[in-house]
């Protein structure tokens, strides 16, 4: 709706022009720097102007992301970030709309709109910072919480049973999901490229380390000499491997899955179960899901990505046949069908 | 015309029968929910318009979808009041009472005057739905309606006898049509003439051609027992009344509002977003602005209050006309994102159709009891405009003017209909568009920047509002949130002197709003005895109290509030005027509250929490009692 002042193409972005330059006020040693930085690497990269970008966070420390990228952005109120970018892209279309949440924003108090907003596939790109803890209110535990962890109100070990958010977004038939570490900057800005060219929701979980409340939360990933065993990439097409030597693979026994370092069994990377990312059902993606460290290594990169029409579009598809169809000026809507005249 | 130009012709030839001239009528009529009252009432409704009456019409249906027939709660109702002068509400006391079924009698004989007309389908006082109704006797029997002028009828049986010849009718579609035998006999009664409901059932059922001459036949049937029978001996008529000249419709509070915000749209050259979730009674604002898609309006249906606002506070920050609308739970759920709303400066309207509380309370029933809340009801200091339209007909207007000032002061605003405006249906003179004002709506391109060559958003106008820069303005991205900001920058800030001088701005801002609001007017004396304060939707049953008694030589005046917040500037001015203050509400008290703490005044609160609107005659009688009291020099 917005005419363009300048018809001229853009000019070559670099992260220093997503710079808000707003003091950063995360924990020294936070996770989410890193995810910054890895964002505004790949926003210049994508051939949207930045005056089309648009930042909405709910509350939480990584709801404090719009105030340090010069974007546009909202930071709004706990949980409903999502709610205010699906009006967003809705009236605007135009725009590249992400929100940044949390595991509490996102999955606890606003659980409810994030699986609306993903069941409509409205055309924004979700980025839900997973550290397992309750940040900003200092250390409460959260819906990803694992069970058994102490926390300042779980003294004892909190009783709850965590949500799996990869599972939860396949729930809510998520088109895109994916999940990145927020020590992998080069995954981190393939996901998250990834993320932005996906037309319809994406979903994108970042493990994030708290380094005040739950310092090593992921050191199983993240850890030099431990990742290895622990996490594996997905990649479209592929063979499910890891390892140091690549030797171990994933195979599936009836449902289940099962771990074999395929090398020393005699078997061959064709015999391992291989990614599709496009598979139009989600069993494997949700099978994906389950596993978790320490029965598994876990996924990273992308789950799932299929193509269905956008809620935005579908609107705009409607609003566009009602225009078609319009008749008569609004004064004779107005003036209604049974009107009568007094002299 | 037919048949009335047949009784005109009686009139000339010796007529058993004689014609009385009324001035005003009120009638209802009741009947189970499945039959047809709704729509029987909204014909006699047009056919009245039609002569050239006033008419005032409130519908009172069940809170159950299908509730179980013939009980109590499954009562549907429609009341007309139609007059030859001008009248402000639906009616007081009924002259006629029209019960399809005994449970209809039970739930509404109470409304009716004594000697008043009652018609009954003596056909449906079966010993099964007389105990359905809780009765053990049946009233027609046992004297209980000697006060009445009583018409047992049997009409299941002559509306049977109407139609069960015509081919292509079944016995269910038969007793479907009763309702069109009943208004056929009141519309003789009342003598409103048949045509226009004709044509509409010609048009709704044009491709059923069975059941248009059902509905026609049963209706002139209806029509004629009232004309031939020997029992009604006088036929009622009422005078045209004077109406400003101009061309009139018949509208709803919900649909006048939908209209107004679609008009604003278009004044604006700007779509408009709604974002609702479904609640009783605000829904029917959603199905009428859905049908208006075509002309700009987009619709969203959320997955619940709280998302229904977000959507529009997104969609209001990408430059669109955000509005939502709800009832008093929703709103409560709203609050947190009006407040966002308050502290990021986005325009919005929320339109709270307000109903019987607290919790779910009575859904579909009205009240005036959400004043307090959009006034007080978020945290912190969350000043914002409150208008309440006092007709159907200034839904249409208030909400054009809401739109007008969100955008101008780039503010929140809250609209207070209610569960009676919303259903009330009046006679509106239609507004030309054409010589309405455009709304602007300025969104920069261009802007001074602060010191370090950032946009700086939280610049302020000469009427204190911020720039309206929506995202994809090249040079002017900035960020907006609910943290504090710091003034002009926009940057969060905790600074205690800051924060202060934000509050203060909002407030600023709000109250200056104050300069867009007419002078408050007064009907009648412009000092006396006593001022009757209304506000909102009881403007009508306060305006016709007051205009009773100033007939009556009373020193009565009245001025109705729409706009809650600011306040009118010379209200203080109109209140110091009279000796007593009294302000009827539909609530315990809010408006009362509010008047007495900001002019330091005693007044008095006259409050009914009933569900239901004032009745003019409650109001007059306690005007009445403080004028008693107050003594005279």
């Amino acid at each position: 709706m917005t005419e363009r002042e300048n018809p001229l193409p853009s000019p070559v972005l670099s992260p220093k022009d997503f710079d808000s330059g707003f003091d950063v006020r995360w924990c020294p040693g936070c996770g989410d720097y890193a995810i910054l930085a890895n964002l505004k690497r790949v926003l210049p990269t994508l051939g949207i102007p930045k005056e089309d970008f648009v930042v909405i966070s709910g509350i939480g420390c990584s709801s404090r992301f719009p105030y340090y990228m010069d974007t546009y952005g909202m930071h709004t109120i706990h949980g409903r970030a999502p709610t205010i970018a699906t009006g967003l892209k809705c009236s605007r279309p135009d725009l590249s709309v992400w929100v940044v949440t949390g595991d509490g924003d996102g999955l606890s108090i606003g659980g409810n709109h994030l699986m609306h907003a993903i069941r409509r596939n409205v055309d924004i790109k979700i980025l839900l910072f997973n550290n397992q803890i309750y940040g900003l209110t200092k250390g409460q535990y959260s819906p990803t919480t694992k069970q058994s962890k102490r926390t300042k109100s779980s003294p004892t070990g909190s009783i709850d049973y965590p949500v799996n958010p990869i599972s939860w977004a396949l729930g809510a038939e998520a088109t895109f999901i994916a999940r990145t570490i927020f020590q992998y900057p080069d995954h981190m800005q393939e996901v998250l490229r990834r993320a932005a060219e996906h037309k319809g929701v994406s979903f994108v979980e970042i493990y994030q380390n708290c380094v005040i409340f739950n310092d090593g939360a992921f050191r199983y990933a993240t850890d030099k000499e431990m990742r290895y065993d622990n996490v594996f990439e997905l990649e479209h097409g592929k063979p499910m491997k890891f390892g140091r030597d690549q030797e171990k693979g994933i195979f599936l026994h009836g449902l289940t899955p099962k771990v074999i370092n395929f090398k020393q069994a005699g078997f061959d990377e064709s015999d391992l179960l291989h990614h599709d990312e496009n598979a139009q059902e989600s069993t494997l993606a949700f099978f994906l899901s389950r596993m978790r460290y320490p029965e598994f290594p876990e996924p990273i990169g992308i789950f799932r990505a299929i193509q269905k029409p956008t809620y935005n579009d579908l609107l705009d598809a409607q609003m566009e046949e009602a225009k078609n169809t319009v008749t008569k000026p609004l004064q004779e809507i107005v003036n209604g069908d049974e009107n009568w005249t007094v002299t | 015309m037919e048949e009335v130009q047949k009784l005109e012709k009686r009139k000339k030839t010796p007529n058993k029968k004689s014609i009385e001239e009324l001035e005003r009528v009120v009638i209802r009529l009741a009947g189970d929910s499945g039959d047809g009252m709704q729509l029987a009432g909204l014909k006699f409704t047009s056919a009245s318009v039609m002569l050239g009456n006033d008419v005032s019409t409130f519908p009172d249906y069940p809170a159950e979808i299908r509730a179980p027939q013939g009980t109590l709660a499954g009562v549907s109702g429609f009341q007309i009041h139609f007059s030859s002068t001008e009248i402000y509400t639906p009616g007081d006391k009924l002259d006629t009472l029209v019960a399809m079924n005994p449970a209809a009698l039970r739930v509404n004989i109470e409304d009716l005057k004594s000697t008043g007309i009652l018609i009954i389908n003596q056909d449906s006082f079966t010993p099964r739905a007389l105990s359905k109704a809780g009765y053990s006797i049946s009233p027609l029997d046992d004297g209980t309606l000697s006060n009445f002028r009583v018409f047992p009828v049997n009409i299941t049986k002559l509306n049977k006898e109407a139609v069960s010849s015509i081919e292509g009718i079944s016995s269910k579609q038969i007793n479907l049509t009763r309702n069109f035998f009943a208004l056929g006999l009141i519309s003789w009664l009342y003598a409103r003439p048949l045509d226009s409901t004709i044509k509409w059932i010609e048009k709704k059922f044009s491709n059923r051609p069975a059941i248009v001459k059902a509905n026609a036949k049963t209706l002139k049937a209806g029509y004629y027992f009232g004309e031939t029978n020997e029992f009604l001996s006088v036929q009622y008529t009422v005078p045209k009344a004077e109406m400003k000249p101009g061309l009139y419709r018949y509208i709803s509070g919900s649909q006048a509002l939908a209209l107004g915000l679609a008009t604003a749209s278009q004044l604006a050259n700007r779509e408009l977003f709604f974002g609702a979730y479904p609640i009783t009674p605000a829904s029917d604002l959603l199905h009428e602005l859905v049908r208006l898609r075509g002309y700009g309006v987009k619709t969203f249906q959320a997955e619940d209050e709280i998302a229904a606002i977000g959507s529009i506070i997104g969609a209001s920050f990408g430059g669109s006309i955000g509005v939502t609308g709800t009832s008093g739970p929703g709103l409560a759920l709203m609050s947190e994102a009006l407040g966002l709303a308050v502290i990021t400066e986005l325009p919005l309207i929320l339109v709270n159709v307000q109903r019987a509380g607290p919790s779910t309370g009575m859904p579909t029933k009205p009240e005036q009891s959400d004043l307090l809340q959009v006034l007080f009801g978020r945290n912190g200091e969350s000043p914002l405009p409150v208008f309440a339209p006092q007709t159907p007909g200034d839904c249409f207007k208030l909400a054009i003017k809401a739109v007008r000032i969100a955008i101008k002061y780039m503010t929140p605003v809250v609209l207070l209909s209610d569960a009676y405006l919303a259903n009330n249906i009046d006679p509106w003179k239609i507004p030309n568009l054409s010589k309405l004002s455009p709304i602007e709506i300025n969104n920069p391109r261009k802007s001074s920047m602060g010191s370090d060559g950032r946009f700086t958003p939280y610049t302020r106008d000469e009427n204190l509002a911020r720039p309206y820069v929506v995202p994809g303005t090249k040079g002017l991205e900035h960020r907006i949130g609910g943290l504090e900001k710091e003034i002009i920058t926009g940057n969060v800030s905790y600074d205690p002197v800051n924060h202060e001088k934000m509050v203060n701005l909002r407030e600023q801002k709000v109250s200056g709003i104050g300069k867009e609001i007419p002078s408050q007017v007064v009907e009648g004396p412009s000092k006396g005895d006593i001022l009757v304060l209304s506000w909102g939707s009881t403007y009508g049953a306060a305006h016709t109290a007051s205009e009773n008694l100033r007939k009556e030589g009373f020193s009565v005046a009245d001025t109705n509030l729409r706009f809650l917040n600011p306040l009118p500037a010379n209200l203080g001015k109109i209140l110091s005027s009279y000796k007593q203050i009294l302000i009827p509400e539909l609530n315990n008290g809010q408006l009362h509250f509010i008047i007495q703490a900001r002019f330091s005044i005693i007044a008095e609160s006259l409050t009914k929490v009933q569900g239901k609107p004032f009745h003019v005659e409650e109001i007059e009688t306690v005007i009445k009692n403080i004028i008693g009291g107050i003594e005279h020099d």
